[in-house]
């Protein structure tokens, strides 16, 4: 191994790639734990504010429906790196005034929940859409059914309307997961220690920069990778029972 | 007249009239008196977003055309590399393409005393020809693949067609494939030229000075921190409203028969 190392000139990159102290290595995978954990919890307030924000504009009232197409177009217009700014000094700021109320000093606010917080919201925007279209792509008989046997509207969500939504929703929220943890890149510009920042402070610390982005690179590349097996497993999963579309075509 | 009549309905007269109560009191109590002493660095930044944007967009999509094109009909060895370049662009983000290639090329280029005394060397030692590189290639890493849908989605009559009237490749690709090909996609299009637009700001992390650059730079001179970055959300509102205006226009001037 180490043999090989030597051969392509790689043995200063693995060194400083290796694990233990020395090398970077355990920095940058702290990093993109620190990135999984946001994105995970981003993705998950999304499709929270998601749901709701597809009940709503599809449901809702008229003064309902409006202020959230107001939220959507906003933030689909706005690039993330100014909202991320936006919503982190507003944050933070509320959460001091808050504080400041009740008599508490500066309150240091964690960068994970910052950040999650702050890329909830983008993210809930994006997930407001495609849940809404998935949504409407259900048969309207279906629910209908559900109804006429005196279904609850939340029992009604939670048998009928989810479950047959997930197989339209699926590739929509493929690429709102990537896009989270893509996006958590953007966070080591506000100062978060996630994967891109550490990079760089190892790569600028060590000067070599190729070593340290192209093995961040290839953890994203991998995190994606993965994503995409994982994702066509819960495609799969959400289309039993479907005539596939293959089949359906002929 | 449609649209004037949606807009009169009372909820959403009296939605009108606090937003306009929120700008009036945005207007009165923020602090604004920073804006002539940065108007001309911020139009400086502005004109700066706009090009990057534009030239970018129309390299990219340049470049995306032979990649869609490989991914859709050419053989495996052009095939394969063009799916690998679309993977790696679509799977990395584009802060660390960024600084991949700003940082690790322009660490390496230095040391090589040719490169130095060559004629490029006062463009390499700036900053922006690695930001347009790098949106340059995320551009056609993500048009590639919306490229390689719409050239495999044009109908196989209307190629056949052109080749039975002994139409020369070319010009087959030229006057029907192409044009085919992207009115089909252009919505999405669209929309990837307004994700390019919000990809902009990135390119001031190596101090290239956009409009972005310039708020922040407002932000570290004077500790104002929300007016500049709502004047920033404003202005990027504004171009993507220009670029959506746009490409109706466009896809207006495209017969449809639907």
């Amino acid at each position: 191994m180490t043999g090989l190392l030597d051969l392509f000139g790689l043995a200063e990159s693995a060194q400083l790639l290796s694990l233990s102290p020395p090398g970077w290595g355990g920095n940058l995978l702290r990093g993109l734990a620190n990135s999984l954990q946001i994105a995970l919890g981003a993705f998950g307030m999304g499709l929270i504010i998601g749901l709701f924000g597809a009940y709503g504009k599809l449901y809702g009232g008229p003064i309902l429906r409006d202020l959230l197409a107001i939220y959507t177009t906003v933030i689909r217009a706005v690039p993330e790196l100014v909202l991320i700014l936006i919503l982190y000094y507003v944050g933070t700021n509320l959460i001091n005034k808050v504080a400041g109320s009740f008599g508490y000093g500066r309150v240091e606010i964690s960068g994970i929940v910052a950040g999650i917080w702050v890329l909830g919201i983008v993210q809930g925007a994006y997930a407001t859409e495609v849940l809404r279209g998935a949504i409407k792509a259900v048969p309207p008989g279906q629910i209908e059914a559900a109804r006429s046997y005196g279904m609850p509207p939340f029992m009604t969500m939670r048998r009928v309307t989810i479950p047959a939504m997930m197989s339209f929703a699926t590739p929509g929220l493929a690429n709102l997961w990537l896009i989270a943890t893509k996006d958590t890149a953007l966070l080591a510009i506000v100062g978060f220690a996630e994967l891109t920042l550490e990079t760089r402070q190892a790569a600028s610390s060590t000067r070599a920069y190729f070593t340290f982005f192209l093995a961040a690179g290839a953890l994203y590349l991998m995190v994606t990778l993965c994503s995409g097996v994982i994702f066509g497993w819960i495609e799969r999963w959400a289309r039993r029972g479907q005539p596939s579309l293959r089949e359906g075509r002929q | 007249m449609t649209a004037l009549k949606s807009l009169m309905k009372p909820h959403r007269l009296v939605l009108m009239a606090l937003f306009a109560a929120l700008v009036v009191w945005c207007a009165m109590s923020l602090r604004w008196d920073w804006i002539p002493a940065y108007a001309p660095l911020a139009l400086e930044g502005l004109w700066t977003t706009i090009w990057i944007l534009v030239v970018t967009s129309i390299l990219g999509f340049a470049l995306a055309v032979p990649l869609g094109l490989a991914q859709a009909v050419g053989p495996w060895y052009l095939s394969t590399p063009a799916r690998i370049f679309c993977t790696v662009i679509r799977g990395t983000p584009l802060l660390l393409q960024i600084w991949l290639l700003y940082y690790g090329l322009g660490s390496l280029f230095p040391q090589f005393p040719w490169i130095r005394s060559s004629e490029l060397w006062p463009y390499l030692r700036q900053a922006w020809p690695y930001a347009v590189l790098a949106l340059t290639l995320s551009y056609a890493g993500y048009e590639g693949e919306v490229m390689r849908g719409a050239f495999s989605g044009v109908a196989k009559g209307q190629l056949e067609a052109a080749k039975a009237y002994g139409m020369p490749r070319l010009t087959m690709f030229r006057r029907i494939w192409l044009p085919q090909a992207v009115r089909n996609v252009l919505p999405t299009l669209g929309g990837e030229t307004i994700l390019q637009l919000k990809a902009t700001p990135l390119v001031a992390t190596i101090t290239v000075l956009d409009i972005y650059a310039v708020s922040s730079r407002v932000r570290s001179d004077t500790f104002i921190v929300y007016e500049p970055l709502l004047l920033l959300a404003l202005v990027y509102m504004a171009i993507a409203g220009v670029i959506t205006l746009a490409f109706k226009r466009f896809e207006d001037r495209v017969p449809q028969r639907r």
